[in-house]
């Protein structure tokens, strides 16, 4: 059960959203500029990262709905999702993006973590200052998605069906249409 | 030296802001509504849950400056601002501060570590759900800020007057556009 009292069947942070719409903007606002909007990285690849972090930081809600549309924009391949998670070494993903998930994953454990090296090898494999920037804020950014839905205690379907018609109307239509779009599931929900 | 090319002599997370203004909006937006917008926890109140997650993660600007905007809040007293980072449990607060910083010290060790007791203990101490929501979000968002700003290698004057500087600006003008006139100065 979730620590404060949040709208029943809204999702993860979607129930977080509904509740304090003030935070919800600007909340919603970074995830689609990071994620959605124009970028040398694609949706794919920045996608991964969202979900490669929320599945280090065991936050099931955010690695199951980023991982969800990871796999739309990769045409339905979960499985390259499922090893970017396990051991991302081994994914067929390019070698920059290792680099950059390498990067990612040491902004999870703290931000002193990243090296000059870490840094200087994704620079070697192709990535600017824009992808190094970007990836440091998507994982950051995630760490702190990941800890406001589970420090409240949110609910999370646990059937991954469940997690694909909305997976598919992110990737197409970013993430500010969420804020309207929960006050139609709620009006809806009333009804 | 930062792992990125930032502005020269701008300090802190103001480089990364800098370098990426589609971004800075909504991260200053956010900053906004948490430390600054109404609410019954007092500005002070949330700089100094900010300034005390920021210490748990060992980030140097972020604890300086929101320690600092803390203190002005305070009347100046950078004395209850080192001695909430230090042990909040034992510093001249409220109870139910204490509680909500005791809740915002696991939201930083994981989202996971908030447990039933830790929000009932702060309900007991009159904490409504909108400040329970608000210390969570604000200790998350730390989580994050800390991150960008020590991730990417930032640097940080060790001049604490710049900081009480900025800091009452930060209090009275507030966090949004705080970039562009920071970069007007140091440019």
């Amino acid at each position: 059960m979730a620590h404060i009292p949040l709208k029943d069947g809204l999702p993860g942070i979607r129930a977080l959203f509904d509740f304090r719409p003030e935070t919800a903007a600007p909340l919603c606002e970074l995830a689609d500029v990071l994620l959605h909007q124009p970028s040398s990285l694609t949706a794919a690849e920045r996608e991964l990262i969202a979900t490669y972090v929320s599945s280090l930081n065991d936050c099931f809600y955010c690695q199951h709905a980023h991982g969800s549309i990871a796999a739309y924009h990769l045409n339905g391949d979960e499985n390259t999702v499922i090893q970017v998670k396990r051991d991302f070494a081994a994914a067929a993903i390019s070698e920059k993006l290792k680099a950059l998930l390498a990067i990612a994953g040491k902004v999870q454990k703290g931000g002193k973590q990243v090296t000059a090296e870490d840094v200087e090898k994704a620079r070697q494999l192709g990535a600017t200052d824009f992808e190094i920037h970007d990836t440091v804020l998507i994982a950051a950014a995630f760490c702190m998605y990941n800890r406001y839905v589970d420090g409240l205690g949110t609910w999370a379907p646990k059937d991954l069906e469940t997690y694909k018609p909305r997976a598919a109307a992110v990737a197409q239509g970013g993430y500010n249409r969420i804020p309207s779009d929960i006050r139609s599931h709620v009006r809806a929900t009333q009804a | 030296m930062p792992h990125i090319t930032l502005a020269e002599g701008v300090p802190g997370i103001l480089g990364p802001m800098l370098f990426r203004p589609e971004t800075a909006k909504p991260l200053n937006q956010l900053a906004e509504v948490l430390l600054r917008g109404p609410n019954s926890l007092s500005p002070a109140e949330r700089e100094l849950i900010a300034t005390y997650v920021s210490a748990q993660n060992d980030c140097f600007f972020c604890q300086t400056i929101h320690g600092a905007v803390a203190a002005h809040h305070l009347q100046g007293n950078e004395a209850l601002v080192a001695e909430t980072k230090l042990a909040p449990e034992k510093a001249a607060i409220s109870p139910k501060l204490k509680a909500l910083l005791a809740i915002a010290g696991k939201v930083q060790k994981g989202g996971k570590h908030v447990q039933p007791a830790d929000i009932d203990r702060a309900r007991q101490e009159g904490a409504t759900d909108l400040e329970i929501h608000d210390t969570v979000l604000i200790a998350a968002a730390f989580c994050m800020y800390n991150r960008y700003v020590d991730g990417l290698a930032t640097w940080a004057p060790q001049d604490q007057g710049l900081y009480r500087q900025q800091a009452a600006r930060l209090a009275t003008e507030g966090y949004v556009g705080s970039t562009e006139k920071v970069a007007a100065q140091a440019g």
